[in-house]
């Protein structure tokens, strides 16, 4: 049977089960559209390529599957590159197909022509040139594969108009093998035997948890082998969820805006358990005074996150579900009983640690954003998903709203992508449909995409942005502040759009509160609206992230409110 | 920490591109190359990398991983130490004036190199060796001056068990 590369690219993408393709249309593939047309996939048409990337981003993180995306060569292609960098960051599968001119005018310097390869060689965990119609099935089926399995990551597959165009006979690709490309999922068994006897030893054991444990789905066995073995959990922004955030054991994120006691836990700790971890510079603070007592077992799938950044005890290489699984059934509860008593001493440091320095703001008669997502967390039970754009906004969420579940925070970690939050936000309504979905904006980071709030009219996704007014940008302003003398440069943001008349110009529902006892009420209407919403709020413009770890410092070293 | 010469070796897919992933993984993460050659194995859907780097112990770590997370390299080997052979080639421009001509060529002789070129102000000479053995011949011919010189960088292979 001869098919066209289009029609072949269709097939590729009913044996992944793609249900739904984020994109934007262009000369290039504009064949790839009139196929696409035809079948039963969903299209949301962005109004940018940068949010074609992010909604797939956030549709991926939510429903954990692979998020696809489709634009035009040129433009379209390097519009997807901040996208698809951030996703790479954050290890996210993705596959981002791209239009290319035809294969006759490549190196022509031809109109809408970019070496998008080259230039997402260092940002993809790999990608593909199509230069035969023929390999085409093969080509899709091996992105997808890639892209899920291993450490996931996005995968780019360029393919130029004529390769779309060109007939070919079509067979049902083979299972993907790659000699060169065989993730490890097995841990080694002795290295989980040491690590067993480290825990049950241990006296101020710490599990520090990532991006990894939600990748891999392993929070309920991370919450069976805390509660088992009593150790107190902390996790990155990454892995928020990936533990419930109302549980006695958590103690909230660590790192530079982490809670003082998860800081003061990994000075302290005698052991950490650190899981789907990367020990990124915003984790650690000044590595080598990292958790300096500890000795570190490292349990990820990537092999090249293990001694980057800090020295590791155990290096344990394998899928985090199967090493939480095997770790759980190594522990000897017998063991762990006259354990419990001397962790006791542990438990009552970390509680004191907890009531010196909690998490707190002083709150004034102006709105303070803390009260915001305070109230935002109480309205919806802790159970809306909640996508963030990044600096003051992504960090207070990420202290005040408490996740009990995995794949319900969805924000830019590693690259911390302004203009990431709005985006991905349909993506994550368009997978979750009966999900509250919450972005949490500031004034500067929501105008980086706002287009996009003419793609959740028309799509319908009932996303409420809520948006921490306060006309600077905020963590920048906040550094200049704390390191730079207050001398404010360029950070100030006076001259923004009013936000309701934006929200009502683009056909959405805009609202606005200015003092606190309006807080609620706004956020009531907002969560109760059934469409699109973008809710302004005026907060106190000088409110800074609290605690906060200067650069380079200990994280024991903490600025607090 | 102690910076050392690293040889790394690899078999790699034979597709367009993958010098370019091995290449860009070194300028990006600031990894140091000092040599680099590379052609096609025995099996044309391979090709054989061999890249010298200078590094201390927890960046060849990194390397090494680095290097085998890219989707198309198959097998990285380090290659340092006496385990493996190493041999590099060289072609010499060194200038021939009259009085120099005969000692050229006794050295050419004691450093079992060949001629491959001969004018009337100069030879070009092929040689291979190990980095001794290039090192202590370009010394010898420096003082006759050394018009042009291309060196191949190191190759590798292991030893087999005897």
């Amino acid at each position: 049977m001869k098919l066209t590369g289009a029609q072949i690219l269709m097939k590729a993408f009913a044996d992944e089960k793609v249900d739904t393709i984020f994109g934007y249309p262009g000369g290039a593939v504009i064949d790839i559209y009139d196929e696409l047309i035809k079948t039963d996939i969903r299209h949301v048409l962005v109004r940018h390529e940068q949010g074609a990337v992010h909604a797939a981003d956030g549709y991926a993180r939510v429903s954990g599957r692979v998020g696809v995306c489709l634009v035009t060569s040129g433009p379209g292609a390097t519009n997807t590159v901040t996208g698809i960098a951030s996703a790479y960051m954050d290890s996210i599968p993705l596959v981002v197909i791209t239009g290319q001119v035809p294969t006759h005018l490549i190196g022509n310097d031809a109109f809408q022509e970019v070496d998008i390869v080259g230039i997402t060689r260092p940002c993809t965990k790999h990608n593909y040139l199509v230069k035969r119609t023929e390999d085409l099935a093969t080509v899709i089926k091996q992105a997808f594969h890639i892209a899920r399995s291993g450490r996931p990551g996005p995968v780019l597959v360029d393919i130029p108009k004529d390769i779309a165009n060109n007939k070919a006979a079509y067979t049902p690709p083979p299972p993907v093998d790659l000699p060169s490309y065989r993730p490890n999922y097995r841990p080694n068994q002795k290295q989980l035997q040491r690590v067993a006897k480290l825990i049950e030893r241990a006296e101020r054991p710490l599990v520090f948890v990532g991006g990894g444990v939600i990748l891999s789905g392993a929070s309920q066995d991370l919450v069976e082998l805390a509660r088992k073995a009593q150790m107190p959990v902390t996790a990155s922004l990454m892995g928020l969820g990936a533990f419930p955030g109302t549980d006695p054991l958590w103690l909230g994120m660590i790192g530079m805006h982490g809670t003082y006691r998860a800081n003061m836990a990994a000075g302290a700790c005698d052991l950490m358990i650190s899981v789907g971890v990367r020990f990124d510079d915003r984790v650690t603070g000044k590595t080598d005074t990292f958790a300096p007592q500890a000795k570190i077992v490292h349990i990820d799938i990537d092999p090249t996150s293990i001694r980057k950044n800090v020295p590791v005890a155990i290096p344990v290489v394998g899928d985090c579900k199967l090493a939480l699984e095997q770790l759980n059934q190594l522990i000897d509860t017998q063991q762990m009983e006259g354990l419990a008593t001397r962790r006791k001493k542990w438990f009552a440091r970390i509680e004191h640690w907890k009531n010196t320095n909690p998490l707190a703001y002083r709150q004034k008669d102006t709105i303070k954003p803390q009260f915001v997502i305070e109230k935002l967390f109480e309205l919806t039970h802790g159970d809306a998903i909640v996508t963030t754009e990044v600096g003051q906004n992504q960090m207070w969420a990420a202290q005040f709203y408490h996740f009990n579940a995995p794949n319900r925070f969805v924000t830019s970690g590693g690259l911390g992508t302004m203009g990431f939050g709005l985006p991905a936000a349909i993506g994550a309504q368009i997978a979750c449909p009966d999900a509250l979905v919450v972005d949490v904006a500031g004034d500067g980071s929501i105008q980086m995409n706002i287009q996009e709030m003419a793609t959740a009219v028309q799509c319908q996704t009932p996303i409420k942005v809520v948006i921490l007014n306060n006309c600077y940008l905020g963590m920048v302003r906040q550094w200049q502040e704390l390191f730079y003398d207050r001398r404010y440069a360029c950070t100030c943001m006076d001259c923004a759009p009013d936000f309701v008349k934006l929200a009502e110009a683009y056909g959405a529902l805009g609202l606005r509160a200015t003092r606190p006892e309006e807080v609620e009420a706004v956020l009531r209407k907002g969560i109760e609206t059934p469409a699109p919403v973008i809710m302004d709020f005026a907060v106190d413009r000088e409110e800074c992230v609290y605690p906060m770890v200067p650069a380079g410092a200990p994280i024991t070293e903490m600025l607090l409110v | 920490m102690k910076e050392e010469k690293h040889i790394f070796s690899m078999l790699v897919d034979n597709v367009p591109g993958v010098l370019s992933r091995v290449v860009g993984l070194f300028s990006g993460r600031d990894f140091n190359i000092d040599s680099l050659c590379v052609a096609e194995t025995l099996d044309p859907e391979v090709s054989r990398i061999t890249i010298v780097s200078r590094a201390d112990a927890p960046i060849v770590e990194q390397i090494e991983k680095q290097l085998n997370k890219l989707v198309n390299v198959r097998k990285i080997r380090d290659l340092t130490g006496p385990k493996a052979v190493k041999r590099e080639m060289a072609l010499i421009c060194v200038k021939a004036k009259a009085q120099h001509r005969a000692e050229i060529l006794r050295i050419v002789d004691i450093f079992r190199c060949k001629v491959v070129d001969v004018g009337p102000g100069h030879y070009i000479l092929e040689v291979t060796g190990d980095e001794g053995k290039l090192a202590a011949l370009l010394n010898l011919l420096k003082p006759m001056g050394i018009k042009k010189i291309a060196r191949t960088g190191p190759i590798a292979l292991f030893r087999e068990p005897n």
